[in-house]
């Protein structure tokens, strides 16, 4: 027989310790990642969206606070600060080919990046979303990492952003070929670039793994940005 | 790989306080990211060898191989707000549908009329 009240106090330690909630979420995430590879990285199987899942199931499940996840999780989060500095290094190896083309990358991305904050606040005041997430929506074509910041520093909720910024990109990275091929849209250059502008990290693995060119353009137009929408953002909400 | 993490740390500290001093509302990182781009950039002009090159390079690929696992945490975080989510699910679906749609469509075809132009001059 297994010992019920032994088992109960192992989960009570189990459920206290750091150990426990970083070792789910990393093996959360390396099973979603492998199913997103078996799947022929389908946007829908998205690898953080299922870990988000399975984590947050377990959590609703065994009646757990957040709080408690987040205190053992947060060493992996503690990354995403360095992780952001770190995207330096990506544009600094493009620079040559953003120098080259400077006028066609600056353009495009002044343009696409105000585009992109106008519609999602317009659409979200003509819809009459709440305040905060209305905060929470307007970082969501960049990088999870910057849109995150961006949304704590307007007075959004950085989780919300997360799912938001993570369903951009899915919804980017699956549609975004029928979209350039409806316009007849051929310049890969283009296609790569308007990718990563407006679905960052997903839609740059999508435009890598069809094109090399697509793929380094989309590198550039995540990056760059990121940059700009994080001076954007918050200077739209003082104009407005 | 000590003296990459050490100078990628260093930068995103200054960028905090960067951002706290002067009470900008960019994220401190970010700050910390264009810092650390400019100084390579100004590195490379004076033509001299960035120090530690390939380590910082190594360094930062690690980082950003795993950047959709640092995101779990505080996207777990969405647990709490299931019921904001929940009473506004179709309208933000809508907006972000719509959103990403229309500017793929604008921002591509921006860039390719420009390119295009490029190629005639050329």
């Amino acid at each position: 027989m297994i010992d019920q009240d032994k088992l109960y106090s192992i989960w009570v330690y189990l459920q206290a310790e750091p150990l426990f909630w970083l070792t789910l979420t990393i093996g959360s995430y390396l099973i979603a990642d492998m199913a997103y590879k078996k799947s022929n990285l389908f946007p829908l199987l998205n690898p953080v969206a299922m870990s988000v899942l399975i984590v947050s199931l377990i959590l609703i499940l065994f009646n757990i606070k957040y709080e408690r996840y987040f205190d053992g999780a947060k060493f992996i989060h503690f990354l995403l600060g360095p992780a952001t500095v770190a995207l330096a290094i990506p544009i600094y190896k493009n620079w040559n080919l953003i120098i080259s083309n400077s006028k066609a990358i600056l353009i495009s991305l002044i343009l696409g990046s105000t585009f992109a904050i106008l519609i999602t606040y317009t659409l979200s005041l003509y819809l009459e979303l709440p305040k905060e997430l209305i905060m929470s929506l307007l970082p969501r074509n960049v990088t999870a990492p910057i849109a995150m910041g961006i949304s704590e520093i307007i007075g959004g909720i950085p989780s919300l952003t997360a799912i938001i910024t993570i369903l951009t990109g899915v919804v980017g990275a699956s549609l975004g070929v029928f979209v350039f091929d409806v316009m007849k849209l051929k310049n890969m250059d283009a296609r790569g670039f308007s990718l990563g502008l407006t679905s960052h990290g997903i839609g740059t693995a999508r435009a890598m793994s069809r094109n090399k060119n697509a793929g380094v353009y989309a590198a550039v137009g995540m990056g760059l940005s990121g940059l700009l929408t994080s001076i954007l953002v918050p200077l739209f909400l003082k104009i407005i | 790989m000590l003296k990459s993490v050490f100078i990628i740390l260093l930068y995103q500290l200054i960028g905090e306080l960067f951002q706290k001093f002067f009470g900008l509302s960019i994220p401190g990182p970010v700050i910390g990211l264009v810092l650390l781009l400019l100084t390579l950039l100004l590195i490379q002009k004076r033509q001299k060898v960035v120090p530690i090159k390939e380590d910082l390079f190594n360094s930062a690929e690690i980082l950003l191989n795993y950047l959709p696992l640092l995101f779990i945490p505080l996207g777990v975080g969405v647990v709490m707000h299931l019921s904001l989510l929940e009473d506004n699910l179709a309208s933000v679906v809508f907006v972000i549908i719509l959103g990403t749609l229309s500017t793929l469509a604008l921002t591509g075809y921006i860039m390719e009329k420009i390119l295009r132009k490029k190629t005639l001059v050329d």
